[in-house]
């Protein structure tokens, strides 16, 4: 990945800020709040690729992180009575990297196919974990996460629900995500993010200029896991309900849809593909009870015919356009 | 004076005599050839000098410090590099990367999370006149997958030296590329390794190559080290001769 100037991101990523800003006063609260969703599962799946596109390593297991901040939530709420939002975060962020912490230590010292069987089966624990021990984490009923309150100010008395979520809450979850992203794009263009490239490209030979392998793989899991777990949090209060369905495998593999249907080779595809895959699965739910159907469907299509994903895809077409122009 | 010494160093697989009770010196500031016919045991002898593989037993000592036990990172840190015979490159990385790279595992500041690696200029320059220096520089830009042979071959040197070794193996730096090309890159090899004071082995099969450029030569034979000596008393050693040609030294 040759590295793009700072100065041709901004080009892009500032009308981009500029109109999630603007959009709630033009679509519906109901839009609003997909969106919300959308920017929650593209925090998850910049941490995903941060060991995906950037170091080389396929984790099925993510759902395990992004579970673990929802509980992390949810468990705040029920047995500490939390309401401030900016405390449910520490807490789930926390919860969250303590199971990557662990889980990281295990798994790193594997690749390939070992690393991504073994994350896998380290998250079904997990999920079943909050399956068997209803008394604590209500079984498959799950745990209600109420509205909380946002940097000290709840929801007015009589405000409807949808219009916080669809307003405070997703300007909240809007200014979360830029700061990640970011956070993430000076991650990815750091020393320790070239790093984790010459890690992927070539882990001998990133070992023979003195790169600690094991040790960045590490530090890149913790990472992911911070990222997934912030993402589970601000899931939470959104979903109001917190059940073991986000710890299950099928959670990981949407993980890996998003960024596969953005591109992982690209810093935006995660981001992009995580926003198109919450429409299109809304969509097929709404529309047909096949949706599984219609989502293998697409990502059959997009692995044969745009093995780049959406943004991949579109940067060469631009780039070839570039250069017959 | 010597830089690196191994003391009864060995290496088998299975029935296999790698590397066989080898004593081999590194002198400070020479430029020492290390050739032998395929499965001598040369790769091997590096092998295990660089940290890639573990000695079975036998002791190797680099600048008076046993480095025997000692991790890959741990040996780098003490001034050995190599370059490799397959050309190892990180090959999505630019040219330029892959040099700065070295540079920033070299002064510690790949930890780093929250600094632009481009905008740490005293790396970019130091890159660039590696580059420089090795033909690469209207190459900075490209990926390294993008790269022909010779400038791969080149670049992978390059990203070794960056590291500002004190001992540089390189393994078969002309190996792949075509009889034309050689000279060029032996010659910008040779006159960077010593402008830089850097003492370096190299492992040859050319022994055009060898012969030219090399001040000292040591001969590897099913394990073992056969001769060693300046280029005029190889190549009038009958038993290297005899050995590597099937012929005498006189013929």
């Amino acid at each position: 990945m040759i590295p793009v100037p700072p100065r041709r991101v901004l080009v892009y990523a500032i009308p981009i800020a500029l109109l999630l800003f603007v959009l709630p006063s033009v679509v519906s609260p109901y839009e609003v709040t997909q969106l919300s969703y959308g920017l929650i599962f593209a925090i998850a799946a910049l941490g995903f690729n941060l060991l995906l596109g950037y170091t080389g390593l396929l984790s099925f297991g993510h759902s395990a992180y992004f579970g673990m901040g929802a509980y992390g939530v949810a468990f705040m709420v029920k047995y500490l009575k939390i309401s401030s939002m900016e405390a449910l975060i520490v807490g789930g962020v926390v919860a969250a990297t303590a199971v990557a912490a662990l889980f990281g230590f295990l798994c790193v010292r594997y690749t390939r196919i070992f690393f991504g069987i073994l994350t896998l089966a380290l998250s079904q624990v997990l999920w079943s974990l909050a399956f068997k021990f209803f008394w604590v984490t209500g079984g498959t009923d799950g745990l209600r996460v109420p509205t909380p309150s946002l940097l000290g100010v709840g929801m007015a008395p009589g405000q409807d629900k949808m219009a916080f979520l669809a307003h405070r809450y997703y300007y909240y979850v809007l200014v979360i995500f830029l700061v990640g992203v970011a956070v993430m794009w000076v991650i990815v263009h750091s020393p320790f993010g070239k790093a984790l490239q010459a890690i992927r490209d070539n882990e001998t030979r990133a070992e023979f200029v003195g790169v600690q392998v094991r040790r960045y793989r590490y530090m890149a899991f913790l990472v992911s896991g911070v990222y997934t777990g912030l993402a589970g949090a601000l899931w939470a209060p959104l979903n109001g309900l917190t059940t073991p369905d986000i710890l299950v495998w099928t959670f990981s593999g949407e993980i890996v849809f998003f960024t596969v249907l953005g591109g992982f080779q690209t810093f935006a595809g995660p981001i992009v593909g995580a926003v198109v895959f919450n429409y299109l699965k809304t969509f097929a739910v709404g529309y047909t009870v096949y949706w599984q159907m219609f989502l293998g469907g697409v990502l059959v299509v997009l692995v044969l015919a745009l093995p780049a994903g959406i943004v991949g895809t579109a940067s060469r077409l631009i780039d070839r356009l570039r250069k017959a122009a | 004076m010597s830089l690196l010494s191994t003391k009864s160093l060995v290496k088998y697989f299975g029935d296999t005599h790698a590397v066989d009770r080898v004593d081999f010196t590194v002198n400070q500031g020479e430029l020492l050839a290390l050739i032998g016919s395929n499965g001598a045991g040369k790769t091997s002898l590096v092998n295990l000098i660089s940290g890639l593989l573990r000695a079975d037993s036998g002791q190797i000592h680099f600048q008076g410090t046993d480095v025997t036990h000692q991790s890959i990172h741990e040996r780098i840190a003490e001034g050995i590099a190599r370059s490799f015979q397959l050309v190892n490159l990180f090959d999505q990385l630019s040219t330029l990367d892959n040099i700065a790279l070295s540079i920033f595992s070299r002064e510690g500041k790949t930890r780093r999370l929250f600094t632009l690696a481009d905008h740490d200029s005293a790396v970019r320059d130091e890159a660039t006149e590696v580059l420089r220096q090795f033909g690469l520089e209207a190459r900075a830009r490209m990926v390294a997958g993008g790269l022909s042979q010779g400038e791969r071959k080149l670049l992978d040197v390059a990203v070794a030296y960056a590291l500002r070794p004190k001992l540089l193996f390189l393994d078969e730096p002309t190996s792949g590329v075509s009889t034309r090309e050689k000279a060029p890159i032996m010659d910008v090899i040779t006159a960077i390794v010593r402008s830089g004071k850097i003492t370096a082995v190299i492992i040859e099969h050319d022994m055009d190559v060898v012969f030219k450029y090399s001040d000292r030569i040591v001969v590897m034979h099913q394990g073992t080290i056969l001769a060693d000596g300046t280029p005029d008393q190889i190549r009038t050693n009958d038993q290297v001769t005899m050995t590597l040609l099937g012929t005498h030294a006189g013929a």
